[in-house]
């Protein structure tokens, strides 16, 4: 409870945690929505906000409001799985590289650091092209993960990398710790502060690329995301046409949840940094 | 002799074999995913509505399997590629049909470089001059304004950014054009009026470029300067009567520069793939806009030789930047 007070008092943790909150909350909306997202004409189209329609309709007979519901739960489902997953491969591979060292060590970062600097983009438009039909929100997912561990596995290999050297590895070696228990038990609690905060870092990364991806047609159009709403706004021309409560509520709603979900891993990656922490609580 | 050795020869191992990683994941993914590029093509062409007797549907096939290099096995494809990526033959371009991937290539690079070049220059500069003088005055209030409105910049991707600039100076106010490298009909010429042109429909697609990536520059640079002005011989230099105008250009300038190049080198993809993704927002008449019509049209050579060559040309960047890097480190010496 005090570590929540304590983070309360930042207002970046506040703000974010109320944005996330609604967030989940709409998603969450979209178990009742009386509409199904996949189909066309359920009500009329083109209509401006209204008490019936709260957020306006659009030029496929689609209620916004409940279309926006099932994009913010789909894009929080691709950004979990990828968010998630790339995780584990990144814990996998940045604690090997970083206990084991020696040639394991450098062909695994050797991997990485290619990864950071090839051009993703490309490789993922590629990728999409190529599976277009069967893209579904588990595919995208996994793609996302495959490719975007690197980094972060090479933050927790340079903690591991000092960890090491502490006195109490020295101590459960000499022990008789097994390697797969020092690392779990041992390593583990230091590293989940990290870890926490690049799981919302990668989950932001996720978003914005399936915003790309969309924006370009190479996912199902039909699965409502906050990148499919964005496409189909700009393809009927809302800008032009005037229908601004259209082509606002994707975007708006996905600059609320990229500055919410940046601020929350800024502020508390800051708390768990005591140095600064004592800056701002003055504790 | 020892610096070839222990500084030039690792990097270029590691450059050859980051390009040869990268063109070798390029080359497998169409050849591990499920659907067969050929098939999909003629399913387009038939979508098209195009038919075709029994007989010619042989030919064609056999003809695009020819011209997307798979012929043979698996082994006798790869070397194909390579041999065919050393001359720089990148094949024709499917849409455009016998015009040859290089030369559409070639005619889109110009506005890429010209765009990439300024703006990661003009990035790079003002990000660490105004980074840094906001870390030295870390505690006047523009200091923490502008902290404060990096905050809000910083998580936004590429793409919503500058939509977003799009829709506030283009279609709100009208300051600027909606799209386009040039006015329709404009000659490129070497005459002013071209080129306030060029600079005037490429105002938008810079600045969100600069911004985004300036403001990275900006908080690394404020954070490594706090960091240094706090260091003890900062101190002991203050306290010891070293102006401040040495001890700003000299120590602490001197000692923040040299993670932010290494940042810069390690930057370069994002910011390649940034300024894709910014010129098919404004329809600026680059790499990224050929990338969008080569996707609507599945021309598979053209993306092929774009992924190549973006590959080719960062880490070529990135060896570069590197290079230099010990004439700015005094650290570094292998003489």
């Amino acid at each position: 409870m005090r570590l929540l007070r304590d983070l309360f008092k930042d207002f970046r943790f506040t703000f974010s945690f109320i944005v996330l909150l609604i967030i989940l909350f709409m998603a969450l909306l979209s178990l009742f929505s009386p509409y199904d997202p996949t189909l066309w004409y359920v009500v009329p189209r083109d209509l401006p906000p209204s008490p019936a329609y709260l957020l306006g309709t659009d030029s496929n007979g689609q209620d916004i409001f409940w279309q926006a519901t099932f994009a913010v739960r789909n894009s929080l489902v691709v950004s979990l799985i990828s968010g998630l997953l790339s995780r584990a491969i990144a814990i996998l591979i940045g604690m090997v590289a970083g206990y084991k060292g020696g040639t394991l060590d450098r062909v695994l970062m050797f991997l990485g650091d290619s990864l950071l600097v090839i051009p993703l983009v490309l490789i993922f438009v590629m990728l999409a092209m190529m599976v277009r039909q069967n893209m579904t929100l588990v595919t995208l997912g996994l793609m996302l993960a495959g490719f975007g561990w690197a980094w972060d596995a090479r933050l927790i290999r340079s903690m591991v990398l000092s960890l090491r050297e502490r006195e109490f590895t020295k101590t459960a070696v000499l022990s008789g710790t097994g390697t797969i228990k020092l690392v779990l038990k041992e390593y583990m609690p230091f590293t989940m502060p990290l870890i926490f905060s690049t799981l919302i870092n990668n989950m932001s990364w996720a978003i914005g690329i399936e915003m790309f991806l969309a924006i370009l047609g190479l996912v199902n159009l039909n699965i409502p995301t906050l990148g499919t709403m964005l496409n189909w706004a700009l393809h009927y021309q809302s800008i032009l046409l005037g229908r601004w409560w259209w082509i606002l509520t994707p975007v708006l709603l996905s600059l609320f949840v990229f500055i919410a979900l940046y601020w929350m891993s800024v502020s508390v990656s800051e708390y768990l940094d005591p140095r600064t922490r004592i800056q701002r609580v003055g504790a | 002799m020892n610096f070839v050795k222990r500084y030039l020869l690792p990097r270029l191992i590691s450059y050859f074999l980051v390009i040869w990683l990268g063109i070798t994941v390029v080359f497998f993914i169409p050849r591990l995913t499920p659907n067969d590029p050929v098939i999909r093509m003629i399913d387009q062409m038939r979508a098209r509505g195009s038919t075709l007797e029994p007989g010619a549907m042989d030919g064609i096939i056999e003809d695009l399997t020819r011209m997307y290099g798979l012929e043979g096995s698996w082994l006798d494809q790869y070397g194909d590629m390579w041999g065919r990526l050393v001359r720089g033959d990148f094949g024709v371009s499917f849409f455009q049909f016998p015009t040859p991937v290089n030369q559409i290539i070639g005619n889109a690079l110009p506005w890429t470089l010209g765009l990439l070049l300024s703006t990661t220059a003009i990035t790079f500069i003002f990000g660490n001059v105004i980074g840094g003088i906001a870390g030295y005055y870390t505690r006047r209030r523009w200091s923490r304004a502008l902290d404060a409105l990096a905050m809000v910049i910083r998580p936004l991707p590429y793409y919503i950014f500058a939509f977003s600039l799009l829709l506030i100076f283009s279609y709100l106010v009208r300051w600027f054009p909606i799209t386009g490298g040039s006015s329709l009909g404009a000659l490129p010429e070497f005459s002013w009026d071209y080129i306030k042109d060029v600079l005037w429909h490429s105002t938008l697609p810079a600045a969100s470029l600069v911004v985004l990536g300036g403001v990275v520059v900006f908080q690394t640079m404020k954070l490594l300067v706090q960091n240094v002005n706090s260091e003890s011989f900062v101190q002991y230099a203050k306290l010891g009567g070293v102006t401040e105008d040495r001890i700003v250009s000299k120590y602490i300038i001197r000692n923040a520069m040299l993670p932010q190049i290494t940042g810069l080198a390690l930057s370069f993809g994002q910011i390649f793939s940034g300024a894709l993704i910014t010129e098919i927002v404004f329809g600026y008449p680059g790499i990224g806009m050929l990338l969008y019509r080569a996707i609507l049209n599945g021309d598979y050579n053209l993306i092929m030789g774009i992924t190549v060559l973006s590959i080719v040309g960062i880490t070529t960047a990135i060896l570069l930047v590197d290079l230099t890097y010990p004439f700015l480190d005094p650290r570094i010496r292998y003489v």
